[in-house]
């Protein structure tokens, strides 16, 4: 099919979408414009800040640089997905206690970036985290709380999502 | 809206995504991994008329195995698989050295090795490697197939053999594990930044410590990969000691004719280029058979 419009069938943090989309419109500006989880942030539009990572089928990446209709049939993890109704998982507390976020701009990428980071490397080292992150720029913090709150989730229990408990 | 409009085609087949190809040419972006198109896309620095996505082709993500001791790459295989292979970390440990300075890895986890050969950047990893390992490509269209060297493929900045209608379906390596010694370093402002200079070495030596092969490959420092020759004759039927590597680190910095951008100043990349080839020998002389030196 090649008009202008797909339709586009996704499951966004365990519940199905349906919805038409022009074909140009990216990943990111789809979940914030049409489905309005705007959990998911845009800082550079191309691929240089991590403020839009999100899990695509498990892995993380970069949703301002996929197109909504490439994600047709797929299973994504946005921000919004990782607490369970008002309660933050341990990484979102962690980020709390350690003061990992000011504006906040950043975190909706840095916590998905880390979320899979952990799920690859459990315990990871201080060098590991680094790395991790290095794809996510943050203004504010000067980086050395993240990478405290991440340090101290992965010493933690393993982290889960909401959906995978229920599914 | 960021990119303008385009036609989309998302083929299930590899003969389908080869048609559509031929029928709209010039007019066609194959879109892969998409981490570089889409940011041209969403900057409009590209408008291309057609897309065409070979993300829902089956069989194209492959690591294969060859009787020579090599490996065939699918073109669609993500940076990521090529990263975590043990199969390439075996057959040739210079390609999985290079994998963690490509960008960062939500990056890879898209990024195709395909998309990067095609895309041809002068400071990328894989282009360099491929060519540093003599490298062939395989060019499909719907009427033909043919097969490319590395140094027939690569032409300029972004720039490649790749013509209209065709599609890179494989990217075949020889074995260089054995007796073959490696050594990768570059230079970047960032972890995962595209390299301002960067260097990969490959070396034979026999049992007399003399070396029998040398191949010493530059990238970010021209139009396309540059293997520098005249640094690699002084190496030969030699052994490799502090005074032949520091002539060699001289010979590369004298050959380097590399241009001045925001990132590096052209004499900063010719005195860098030398100290870094000299890096990769040294790693490549400290490595044993077998063993990854680390
Ligand atoms: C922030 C950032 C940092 C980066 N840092 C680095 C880095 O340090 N080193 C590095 O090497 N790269 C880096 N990259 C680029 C990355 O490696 C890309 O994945 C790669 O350049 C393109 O591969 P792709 O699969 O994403 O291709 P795409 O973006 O989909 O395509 C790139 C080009 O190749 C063409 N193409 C793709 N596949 C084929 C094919 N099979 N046959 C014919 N044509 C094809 C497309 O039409 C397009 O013109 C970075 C990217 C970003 C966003
Ligand atoms: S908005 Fe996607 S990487 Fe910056
Ligand atoms: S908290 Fe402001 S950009 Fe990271």
């Amino acid at each position: 099919m090649t008009t202008a419009n797909r339709t586009v069938k996704v499951t966004v943090n365990g519940k199905e979408y349906e919805s038409s989309v022009e074909v140009r419109k990216t990943l990111a500006d789809f979940l914030r414009d049409e489905l309005d989880l705007t959990g998911t942030h845009l800082g550079c539009e191309h691929g240089v800040c991590g403020a839009c990572t999100i899990l695509f089928n498990g892995d993380a990446v970069r949703s301002c640089l996929m197109l909504a209709v490439q994600a047709d049939g797929a299973d994504l993890t946005t921000v919004e997905g990782l607490a369970r109704g008002e309660d933050l998982n341990a990484l979102q507390l962690a980020f709390q206690e350690n003061h990992a976020l000011q504006c906040g701009f950043c975190t909706p990428g840095m916590l998905m970036t880390a979320y899979a980071l952990l799920q690859d490397t459990p315990n990871p080292t201080e060098d590991q985290v680094k790395e991790g992150i290095s794809g996510n720029i943050c203004r504010c913090t000067g980086y050395a709380p993240i990478i405290q709150a991440i340090l101290q989730t992965g010493r933690g229990p393993a982290l889960t999502l909401p959906t995978n408990e229920e599914g | 809206m960021k990119p303008a409009k385009f036609e989309y085609f998302a083929p299930t087949s590899l003969a389908e995504a080869l048609e559509l190809l031929e029928e709209h040419g010039d007019d066609a972006k194959v879109l892969a991994g998409g981490q570089s198109l889409m940011p041209m896309l969403n900057m409009r620095l590209a408008r291309p008329k057609v897309v065409v996505d070979i993300n829902r082709i089956p069989n194209l993500d492959y690591i294969s195995p060859t009787p020579d001791g090599g490996l065939a790459i699918g073109a669609l295989t993500r940076q990521r698989s090529v990263e975590r292979s043990t199969v390439v970390e075996e057959r040739i440990p210079v390609l999985a050295a290079v994998m963690p300075s490509i960008a960062h890895f939500q990056i890879r986890n898209r990024g195709t090795m395909g998309g990067s050969i095609s895309h041809a950047d002068p400071a990328a990893e894989l282009p360099a490697v491929c060519f540093a390992l003599d490298g062939e490509f395989v060019l499909s269209s719907a009427s033909d197939q043919r097969v490319l060297k590395a140094e027939n493929f690569f032409i300029s900045p972004l720039t490649t053999a790749i013509g209209p209608g065709e599609l890179l379906t494989e990217i075949r390596l020889p074995a260089r594990s054995g007796e073959w010694r490696w050594g990768f370093e570059e230079v970047c402002r960032r972890q995962g930044d595209f390299a301002m200079v960067g260097a990969v070495s490959l070396l034979q030596i026999d049992d007399d410590g003399v070396c029998r092969s040398a191949c010493i490959t530059m990238f970010g420092v021209g139009g396309t990969p540059l293997r520098i020759r005249r640094a690699e004759e002084a190496l030969l039927g030699d052994r490799i000691n502090d005074s032949v590597l520091e002539d060699v680190s001289k010979i590369v910095s004298e050959e380097l004719d590399p241009d001045s951008d925001i990132h590096a100043s052209a004499a900063y990349r010719k005195e860098v280029g030398g100290v870094i080839a000299r890096r990769t020998l040294e790693a490549a002389v400290s490595r044993v058979n077998g063993d990854d030196g680390a």
